[in-house]
């Protein structure tokens, strides 16, 4: 489960996030859609525990931040903007890394079903640097899953990856959700919201401006719907 | 597809203690692993210190008895310049694809970070001491393979990983890291410099241990405090 109570963040005088409450229960896919600068990068760090907030209150997994912090790292698989892995080992040792900061059981078959799944297995002894984006941007998706985490906090998955990699993952996140796994997903993209998301909070100018369940999702007013939230947002409204 | 058990964490497996440990001994592989395979930090180390070493010995032109005098500074100038060069290239290769950010996340104390690039710091700069002891010896005519000065090496380059290591950090972020990180770390190393200088010419000179205790002591003070600074530091420096 995450909840966030009256979190904001400031950066110097600027207000990234302003008094955001979220909740997302667990077995819940939740998109957080919104433009560029909206605030979702932030506030997706935050709930990871990289981004300390300027006030309100943040639960992960049942832990509080930042008291319990440490704890909560341990549920929580964050994929960011940038992959997070080192170009010079190759995609096994990396794996063997991360697998030994979480202390993974068994983590030789782990890697081994992940590299399939993500069919990087062919190419698992080369460096990362040799990768194309959309293989590293693969096996940063299976950093993330590595540990079997309770909370899956991802930023923007599906960017840099081919046709059969999105559907790859769009099976894997819509499983893992039926499976109890809470995911809440960031995107800009209105086709991921629409095709993942069970509930989507729209983030604009630092604050959730429209909320909407999956069945509003299907309308084909989804797009102006969409447009009006954010124009709202800018001119200072509060959540639909 | 992938069933979502409940994370296996460390802290859930594991005694804290040893989830710490883990970490620590996980970052020191993976730092090792990372050179073993990338070649850059040590090459770039050892050429310097050679180079160091070479330019001392032609530019003084000094006869046999003040050589044997000068050796411990000339040493210990050629390590600490050396070392800046390691301690940038190892918090910067946590910089490229925050790879920083990973290790962030993992389920422990971020101390436990602290201590593996520091332990990993400390393993590089005696590797590069290893190479070039043997250099220097010939180069200078002066037997340095002596019990204590092996002593005040691993002692005085533990105090310098630790504080290098917690100043590189805090230097990371900047743009002119390179300048940035002397300019920081040389006024705190000053004690620790000149106290390995001192019992390092003692025990070249084979002085009583009377004489050579209080460098030694000021070496095992920093030996001791700059990791508890780590400690109790690391987490703020690194935390957005």
């Amino acid at each position: 489960m995450i909840a966030a109570r009256g979190l904001g963040k400031r950066f110097g005088y600027r207000l990234v996030l302003e008094s955001v409450n979220l909740k997302v229960n667990p077995g819940e896919l939740v998109v957080l859609l919104g433009p560029n600068g909206a605030g979702k990068s932030t506030l997706l760090r935050i709930l990871a525990s990289l981004s300390r907030p300027t006030f309100g209150e943040v639960e992960v997994a049942g832990s509080r931040f930042p008291q319990q912090a440490a704890a909560a790292r341990a549920q929580i698989g964050f994929l960011g903007h940038k992959p997070m892995l080192h170009e010079d080992l190759s995609a096994r040792q990396n794996l063997i890394f991360y697998a030994s900061l979480y202390g993974v059981k068994r983590p030789d078959a782990r890697i081994k079903e992940l590299l399939n799944l993500f069919d990087l297995d062919p190419r698992r002894h080369e460096p990362v640097r040799t990768f194309s984006r959309g293989m590293q941007q693969r096996l940063a998706v299976a950093r993330a899953m590595l540990h079997r985490p309770k909370v899956l906090l991802l930023d923007e998955p599906h960017s840099g990856l081919d046709r059969e990699a999105i559907t790859i993952l769009d099976g894997l996140l819509r499983d893992l959700a039926k499976k109890g796994t809470t995911i809440l997903l960031a995107t800009h993209d209105l086709q991921v919201a629409q095709r993942l998301a069970q509930r989507v909070e729209v983030l604009a100018a630092g604050r959730l401006a429209a909320s909407w369940r999956r069945r509003q999702l299907a309308s084909r007013q989804f797009p102006s719907l969409y447009d009006r939230a954010l124009r709202r947002a800018q001119l200072g409204g509060q959540h639909a | 597809m992938i069933e979502p058990y409940g994370a296996h964490s460390l802290a859930a497996n594991m005694p804290r203690a040893s989830a710490y440990l883990a970490v620590v001994g996980a970052i020191v592989r993976k730092d090792l692993a990372v050179e073993w395979r990338s070649r850059q930090l040590l090459a770039s180390m050892l050429v310097f210190a050679l180079l160091v070493i070479l330019i001392f010995n032609f530019a003084l032109e000094l006869d046999a008895a003040t050589r044997s005098e000068l050796s411990a500074g000339v040493l210990w100038a050629t390590f600490a310049f050396a070392g800046t060069l390691g301690l940038n290239r190892s918090m910067a290769m946590e910089n490229d694809s925050r790879a920083l950010d990973g290790l962030l996340l993992a389920p422990v104390d971020r101390s436990a970070i602290y201590f593996g690039k520091a332990l990993a710091n400390v393993s590089f700069m005696l590797l590069v001491a290893l190479f070039t002891l043997p250099v220097y010896s010939i180069l200078y005519n002066v037997d340095l393979f002596n019990a204590g000065l092996l002593l005040v090496l691993v002692l005085g380059a533990w105090g310098y990983s630790a504080i290098g290591t917690l100043l590189a950090a805090m230097a990371m972020q900047a743009r002119s890291r390179e300048v940035l990180l002397p300019v920081l770390l040389f006024p705190l190393l000053l004690p620790v410099l000149i106290a390995a200088v001192r019992a390092s010419g003692f025990f070249l000179e084979g002085l009583a241990l009377a004489y050579i205790w209080p460098s030694l002591n000021l070496l095992i003070v920093y030996a001791v405090t700059m990791p508890a600074l780590g400690y109790m530091f690391f987490d703020f420096i690194v935390e957005e």
